[in-house]
């Protein structure tokens, strides 16, 4: 009875999660719609980053590097190349993925704070890579690059359904994210899923069952860093503009932050992790400008202490505990 | 020659800085195994004190012992009450404690004392001494480096606690057969390591000035700085320091340009971590399955 109960009732409530988040950029204002995309571009940045920590136990401070690598994918291809919008996602996605691997490979021999360390550097120099003037020509330097908003295609207003360009960018968003959810929902659940938590629990016991430890921790970095590049494509759309010293070291916080309140190892808690950190800030930044980063370290060192699993695993405990 | 002897100088000069930071970090690492993220952000924090104290009107160096002074129980207070709860824990969740730390030092300080930049004064005369070589302040910083680490070493040399917290980092359960605190040799670890980091902050504030964001550079270097040198070495972070400085001012004068000095870290703490995980000086760690 009690299993009969929760297969249901789980593809119910995302249906019905799914089906408010269609309705909701028809009721809220342009604003809280465009605030609501960089939650769904959160969302898979944070689903990336805790396939590699969460899942496969490797620690980066230093995923808000992909994120701008991903961004500045998406707005050189625009800028330079007058790439549609639509073609630079999967571009971010192919380019982060290889440089993810490449990064994943060193990585291998780097194991825990090793690894935390490493990445931080990474998450640091970033900003300074991107201004260097050798890659000025591209780039844009410290001045960064402005894109244009796409509009929605124009069969949506034949058919009937006139959506405004933050309704449009809203469902793109969300579609990729659905599409990008329920693959990382099908990779994590098979043998590579099992195989990625298995290294993270006990690496050697995995290596003594057949598992490749190279293969897949390289492989983790990689998918890691695609979803990531893919979230900071959609984000530059978004924000219609990339500049450097928007992904200094503090946006790989912000994305470690997302993925302990919202739930290590957890695809749902991805989700949670992406309403806290765009809204939580907002909500705070009325106290004092330095009160979002306070908040968010007193939410960190609490959740650790408190509930090490976030809010996902908080929420599977009630679940469980209603169930009869 | 001229041009490259003063990049040399300078380079050990903020190396001095870089090593001070180091040797926080080796303190703590080599009594816990944990490489604290925000042992910069706690020297920003108390430099900050000093700031105030100064402005208050206390003479320089008073301001210096007093803050020094805060920065000790600081950390000792910091690890008995943030640290040591997580201590057991997995090393995902002691970096994330690490990290919100970083961030609430950070923030708060960007609270009480405001984002603008602030001039930190330096205690050494304006007029240089050692010819147009090296500024009086670069000087003193090198000075003041080498009097902490005579200090520190004859306080781990020669007194009785500085030999019980040896033995605590080096076997705990055997000292505490003997009768040693263990857990409050840790927490003096803490203090010491933030002692010495408010000491770097105070040193290279007069350089980059005073706001909340300037130890991410800093900590960087130190943290390649602790690596190159071997990061269980107190001596060896020392040294580490000195090359680190000096090869960010060199490269960054006549190779790469200022731009990309931050990758320097980058390059040196991957490189090292890849070819020599144990440093130039550290011990080669061997894990039993």
């Amino acid at each position: 009875m009690k299993t009969g109960t929760k297969t249901w009732s789980v593809p119910v409530f995302w249906g019905l999660v799914i089906l408010v988040a269609c309705v909701l950029p028809f009721v809220v204002s342009n604003y809280h719609t465009f605030q609501l995309t960089l939650v769904l571009v959160y969302a898979i940045a944070l689903l990336g980053l805790n396939i590699l920590t969460g899942y496969n136990g490797q620690i980066s401070l230093g995923h808000g590097a992909f994120y701008a690598l991903g961004a500045y994918c998406a707005a050189i291809l625009m800028d330079k190349a007058s790439a549609p919008y639509w073609a630079t996602v999967p571009a971010a996605a192919v380019v982060c993925l290889v440089a993810g691997f490449l990064f994943g490979l060193p990585a291998l021999r780097l194991e825990g704070l090793y690894l935390a360390l490493a990445t931080f550097a990474l998450g640091v120099a970033m900003p300074q890579l991107l201004k260097y003037h050798a890659l000025e020509k591209w780039t844009g330097g410290v001045q960064g690059i402005v894109i244009n908003k796409p509009d929605a295609p124009a069969f949506f207003p034949n058919m009937g359904l006139p959506l405004n360009p933050d309704q449009w960018l809203y469902f793109f968003t969300l579609a990729i994210m659905l599409i990008m959810f329920i693959l990382a929902w099908n990779l994590l659940r098979g043998r590579i899923g099992r195989a990625l938590v298995a290294i993270r629990d006990q690496h050697i016991a995995a290596e003594a069952m057949g598992i490749h430890n190279a293969f897949y921790k390289s492989l983790a970095f990689g998918v890691s860093a695609m979803y990531t590049g893919v979230a900071g494509a959609l984000g530059a759309i978004a924000v219609q503009f990339v500049a450097p010293d928007s992904f200094n070291i503090f946006l790989s916080i912000v994305f470690l932050v997302g993925i302990v309140i919202g739930g290590l190892g957890s695809i749902a808690g991805a989700v949670y992790g992406a309403l806290f950190i765009q809204f939580v800030p907002n909500i705070a930044d009325e106290i004092s400008k330095a009160a979002p980063w306070a908040i968010f370290g007193v939410f960190m060192i609490v959740f650790v202490y408190l509930m090490p699993t976030g809010v996902a695993g908080a929420l599977r405990l009630i679940t469980r505990r209603r169930a009869p | 020659m001229d041009a490259f002897l003063h990049q040399v100088l300078a380079g050990l000069a903020t190396g001095g800085i870089y090593a001070s930071l180091a040797l926080a970090l080796v303190m703590i690492y080599q009594a816990t195994h944990l490489v604290n993220f925000a042992q910069g952000e706690m020297a920003m924090f108390t430099t900050y004190i000093a700031w105030t104290l100064v402005n208050a009107g206390m003479p320089y160096w008073a301001a210096f012992l007093l803050t020094v002074a805060i920065a000790f129980v600081l950390g000792v207070v910091i690890e008995r009450v943030i640290i040591r709860p997580v201590e057991q824990a997995p090393v995902l969740a002691i970096v994330v404690v690490f990290i919100a730390l970083l961030l609430i030092l950070n923030s708060v300080t960007g609270w009480i004392y405001t984002y603008t930049i602030k001039q930190f004064p330096s205690p050494f005369p304006e007029q240089p001494i050692f010819g147009r070589y090296l500024s009086s302040h670069e000087a003193g910083a090198i000075g003041v480096t080498l009097v902490v680490l005579a200090l520190l070493y004859a306080f781990f040399r020669f007194t009785p606690l500085g030999l019980a917290m040896r033995a605590a980092a080096q076997n705990p359960e055997s000292s505490r057969l003997v009768g040693i605190r263990v857990g409050w040799m840790l927490a003096l670890g803490w203090g010491l390591a933030a002692a010495i980091g408010s000491v770097a902050g105070m040193m290279v504030a007069p350089i980059v000035y005073l706001d909340p964001n300037m130890m991410g550079g800093v900590l960087l270097y130190a943290f390649a700085a602790a690596l190159v040198g071997g990061i269980d070495n107190p001596w060896g972070a020392v040294v580490g320091g000195f090359v680190v400085g000096v090869l960010e001012n060199v490269l960054g004068a006549f190779v790469i340009g200022n731009e990309l000095k931050l990758s320097v870290a980058l390059v040196i703490i991957v490189g090292v971590l890849l070819v020599r995980p144990s440093g130039f000086f550290g011990r080669v760690q061997v894990t039993r399955v």
